[in-house]
């Protein structure tokens, strides 16, 4: 096979550009395993999921009640839209497992005599489903069964409506209705105190009075019907039943976080990569540029053989191919394997009895168009500058650049400078577009490393705000049903209790305008000290007389101020509507809970003095005694223990981050390596003239080097600040985009943050500088003297 | 009484592997360059002239055979042969190989900031001709004002010896007799030694001694009774 002679020279510049080469490609490669990555773990999620709802039959429509009689089903059914209706009975209970010391919530839900649930179906991961015959039998959900170690045949006990039971493991299972199997109030999945139990219907119905009844009910929709257009009615027909609001699959807390989730990759696979890939396009072209005008004689007299202006472009544009190709198939491969461990790590957080990556083709597309694009789109300016230039012109040396005694050098300034120095800052200011734009490039650098460090700036913030200062009190009981509140007394003679303070939550829907939405509605004494509010100007704010104290996440989706009305339709009860005036808005990064001062509360739903949950504070040495009586009680629906919450989340966020932050500190680093190295090697190829001439008029290699490395020091040394500021910028504009509805991700960060940036950054430039070193002090004096410019 | 040698080059060969191929650039070469004269090397073209320069100035190193100033060897470390470059030698080439970024002056104080004993940069250039071009850039002059540029910056650190690879090479007659007139002064004033290569043949008559190359040796050394100025050079 022939090769072309153009052909060639392109392999003889891409060996000889090498180390250039490869840095510009693994920028790419950056940017391409960012989106793959990203895209394809997405991918993986929402086709997990698609497949584990549609075969076992996630439900359309949830909703939960006090008590209806099971013929309510003909009812249910012949709803406008409802194919069919599963009426279960659910109940939360404390269990007492022995491996730990808290007492342990189950969420209790009803299997039906024979057979799979019509919706929502167990896929059993070992053992049976419970025998008939043996009333409790029960199937556990398998995060749990993990963190306790259970397995057919082990047995554990509950308390079912105050009555110790022991229970005996059937099997273990999962279910499209808990992939994501948080507790109520709780942040993050917590298999330890917190799991789910499928047990036959009748043994639960009995043991909570519910014979002949349900309290739960899933719905099935006929095609073409959406949720929004049920809900109506079927809150209508449960209202007699106690129903508390029925809410379609978006609002059902699994399928909820799974798409936040989702949407959050989304964003992920958009910012970054647009990033990396924009930096990459900006030093193929930089490269390209300086490689052209260097190599412009030679372009000339190609030109001047005969070669067209076409052929020319594509000679570059195929070197840029070629980078930008290598840079995709190392992106290509680990994007995939980051894509695969990333899933693997979504796949400890959802569970999915079957974990689908098979990334479409369309990811690779995508990243090869988006990656290759943005190369071309770089190197466009380079080749038609070559492609156009006459080719009298082009042999010629380039025009010498002019020098000006500018008023940037002011005479005493000059003066003041030893030469090489002078030699650094008149370099710098001849080409100040081009210095400018490789300082941006190298804080786009620093500004990536920034945004990777400052995820752990915001967690601390995050947990710190809401755990330390706004959550105060140790443990947190919630009831079953809402209880007197003389509990607060008895709460209070528990041992190790040091303050008890009552909350009653409620459910309610929030509206104001057109927007609405269904959250939590706390009823707060207002002298509580166990949750302490600030307001944005970080002073403290107490629950009003009058009004409602609101989250700023959920002003915001509201879109109302101090001052505005809100509909409030409570959920529950005797499902009364409030008109409330927003009375004072507090800070949070958590959550979108709205306050309202108790007594009043009570008083609007037009019940007697009730709590549904209290706030203890307790004495750490007394913790122990405190869970072991807890364990015994049995109206207690649950136990939370702060430190529980807080330790999962260190463990299962702050650990996935942890990983997380170490690639992006890996590609930042790779990208900070790759502009340094580029500039530098352009440098020295640009002004290796000049630097054999210094060295042969008797400058020593240190002097020498100093001039070379002191432009790059000049030019880093305005990139870091640059590189800080644009680090918050960009921080700002992700929280602002992965702002989700559980979580406002606060932009924080610490004076560490950007210490560690600089210094990384810094450090990246090392390997360059001793790279760069080595050719340096190879310089060819004599082949340099003996060429003209 | 013959003067002093202030260089001497003594068995000098120099191989340049390349591939397969070998090239014996120099094949033995004795030289001495005295105490204040002006040589003229001269020769086909890939005789090994400009090797034989670079070796005695430090820019390159010989096969075999040793560089001697002022008696003693060069040094054999990198160190050692930037300091003898930066103390002892001056170069000019054919090509200027001024700094672009920097003002005539300015080129010329490089040198003297990290010389021992220079002449003020104002000095060098009048000596040159260029007294009143000190704070042009080099874009702002003519090839033969870099040219001479370049022979300031050389000279002005006082250097014992001034080693000129073809100084006139891209120059037109009347620019290349003042670059000479400049070289010719400096050796006469400072009593700097000086080796010049040339193609130039009428340029021969204006040194004290010729050396002639041929196949890289020393074919013959012409001793010139006396040196004609380079105004009356006949090009
Ligand atoms: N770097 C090198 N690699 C290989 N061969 C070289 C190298 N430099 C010089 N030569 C060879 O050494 C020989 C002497 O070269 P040199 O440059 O000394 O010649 P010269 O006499 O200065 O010629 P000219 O008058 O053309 O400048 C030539 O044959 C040349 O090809
Ligand atoms: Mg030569």
């Amino acid at each position: 096979m022939v090769i072309a002679p153009l052909d060639r020279k392109l392999l003889r510049d891409l060996w000889r550009l090498r180390g250039q080469a490869l840095a510009i490609a693994l920028i790419v490669a950056s940017g391409v395993s960012v989106l793959v990555m990203s895209l394809s773990a997405m991918q993986a999620l929402s086709d997990s999921s698609a497949a584990y709802y549609e075969r076992y039959r996630f439900g359309d429509v949830f909703a939960s009640l006090k008590r209806a009689p099971l013929r309510l089903r003909e009812e249910l059914e012949a709803l406008d839209g409802v194919q069919f209706a599963d009426l279960r009975v659910v109940q939360y209970a404390i269990l007492d497992m022995e491996t730990v010391r808290a007492p342990v919530m189950g969420r209790l839900v009803s299997l039906p005599r024979s057979g799979d649930p019509v919706l929502n179906g167990v896929v059993l991961r070992s053992g049976r489903l419970p025998d008939p015959l043996r009333p409790f039998e029960v199937v556990v959900g398998e995060p749990f069964a993990e963190a306790h170690g259970l397995g057919p045949g082990d047995r554990f006990a509950a308390l079912l409506n105050g009555r110790r039971q022991m229970l005996e493991v059937a099997g273990v299972g999962l279910s499209p209705e808990f992939v994501y199997a948080i507790g109520p109030g709780a942040l993050m999945p917590d298999a330890t105190h917190y799991g789910i139990i499928w047990i036959g219907r009748d043994a639960l119905a009995a043991a909570y009075g519910l014979e002949g009844a349900f309290n739960d009910v899933s719905l099935a929709l006929r095609p073409g019907h959406p949720a929004s257009a049920v809900l109506p009615a079927l809150d209508e027909l449960l209202a007699s039943y106690g129903g508390i609001g029925a809410y379609g699959r978006e609002d059902q807390p699994s399928h909820w976080f799974l798409s936040n989730e989702i949407e959050q990759l989304r964003t992920l696979a958009t910012i970054l990569p647009a990033i990396f890939l924009g930096v990459a396009a900006f030093l193929t072209n930089m490269v390209l540029a300086r490689l052209v005008f260097i190599e412009r004689s030679e372009i000339g007299l190609l030109k001047a053989f005969g070669y067209s202006r076409g052929s020319v472009i594509r000679h570059y544009a195929k070197l840029v191919l070629v980078l930008s190709c290598i840079g995709l198939l190392i992106g290509w491969a680990t994007g995939f394997w980051l894509g695969h461990w990333m899933t693997g790590v979504y796949g400890q957080l959802f569970r999915f009895p079957e974990l689908i990556f098979a990334p479409h083709p369309n990811v690779y597309l995508l990243s090869a168009l988006v990656s290759v694009g943005t190369s071309l789109i770089g190197v466009l300016g380079a080749a038609r500058y070559a492609g156009g230039l006459p080719p009298a012109e082009a042999m010629r040396p380039p025009a010498p650049p002019v020098f000006r005694h500018s008023r940037w050098t002011p005479a005493r300034l000059v003066a003041w400078l030893d030469q090489p120095t002078r030699i650094i800052f008149r370099q710098v200011l001849r080409k100040p577009m081009r210095s400018l734009f490789t300082s941006l490039g190298l804080a786009a650098s620093v500004a990536l490393l920034v945004i990777s460090l400052q995820w752990m700036d915001a967690l601390d913030y995050m947990l710190e705000q809401f755990f330390v200062d706004q959550q105060r009190q140790d443990a947190t009981i919630g009831f079953v049903e809402a209880k007197p509140l003389r509990v607060v007394q008895e709460a209070g003679r528990l041992p190790g209790v040091l303050a008890v303070e009552p909350v009653r939550v409620v459910a309610a829907r929030f509206e104001a305008g057109h927007r609405s939405r269904r959250e939590a509605l706390i009823g707060m004494p207002a002298d509580a000290g166990l949750t302490v509010l600030r307001d944005r100007d970080d002073r403290r704010v107490r629950v009003p007389e009058a009004g409602i104290l609101m989250s700023d996440m959920l002003a915001d989706v509201l879109g109302v101020g101090v001052g505005d009305q809100v509909r409030i339709q409570v959920l529950e009860g005797r499902r009364r509507v409030l008109e409330l005036p927003v009375a004072a808005v507090f800070r949070t990064s958590i959550g979108m809970s709205a306050y309202m001062n108790l007594d009043e509360l009570n008083r609007v739903l037009g019940e007697a003095h009730t709590t549904s949950m209290l706030q203890l504070a307790v004495d750490p040495d007394h913790i122990e005694s405190l869970l072991a009586r807890l364990k015994q009680l049995g109206a207690i629906g649950s136990v939370t223990l702060k430190s529980a919450a807080t330790d999962m989340f260190d463990q299962t966020i702050g650990e996935t981050m942890l990983v997380m932050v170490f690639f992006y500190l890996a590609f930042a680093c790779t990208m900070a390596f790759g502009m340094v190295y580029n500039n530098m090697r352009i440098a020295l190829s640009e002004r290796g003239r000049e630097l054999a001439t210094l060295r042969v008029l008797g400058f020593t290699p240190a002097e020498v080097s100093y001039m070379l490395f002191g432009e790059a020091a000049l030019l880093i040394l305005i990139a870091l600040p640059l590189g800080c500021l644009g680090g918050l910028g960009l921080a700002l504009l992700m929280a602002a985009s992965f702002e989700t509805e559980l979580f406002r991700v606060p932009v924080a960060i610490s004076a560490a943050t950007y210490g560690w940036a600089v210094l990384i950054a810094l450090g990246a430039a090392v390997p360059s500088i001793l790279l760069v070193q080595r050719r340096l002090s190879r310089l060819d004096m004599i082949g340099v003297l003996k060429t003209r410019e | 009484m013959p003067k002093p040698a202030v260089l001497c080059g003594r068995a000098l060969t120099r191989v340049y592997q390349t591939g397969t191929v070998t090239i014996q650039a120099l094949r033995g070469v004795d030289v001495e360059l005295f105490q204040g004269e002006l040589v003229v090397l001269v020769g086909a073209s890939g005789s090994g002239k400009s090797t034989l320069l670079n070796i005695l100035g430090g820019l390159d190193r010989p096969t075999s055979g040793e560089v001697l100033f002022q008696g003693r060897p060069l040094g054999a470390t990198e160190a050692e042969i930037t300091r003898f470059r930066r103390d002892h030698v001056g170069f000019v080439f054919q090509f200027y190989n001024l700094i672009a970024s920097l003002t005539a002056e300015e080129n010329v104080a490089l040198v003297t900031e990290i010389a021992r004993d220079p002449l003020t940069p104002a000095a060098a250039l009048e000596l040159v001709g260029l007294g009143d071009r000190l704070r042009a850039f080099p874009s702002e002059l003519s090839g033969g004002e870099q040219q001479r540029v370049a022979i300031a910056r050389a000279i002005a650190k006082q250097p014992d010896i001034l080693l000129c690879d073809e100084p006139t090479g891209a120059l037109d007659s009347a620019t290349g007799v003042r670059v000479l007139k400049a070289l010719e002064q400096v050796n006469r004033e400072l009593g700097t030694t000086t080796a010049l290569i040339t193609h130039n043949r009428s340029i021969e008559s204006m040194a004290d001694r010729v050396l002639r190359f041929a196949d890289g040796r020393i074919e013959s050394v012409i001793e010139n009774a006396t040196r004609v100025a380079p105004e009356a050079l006949q090009w």
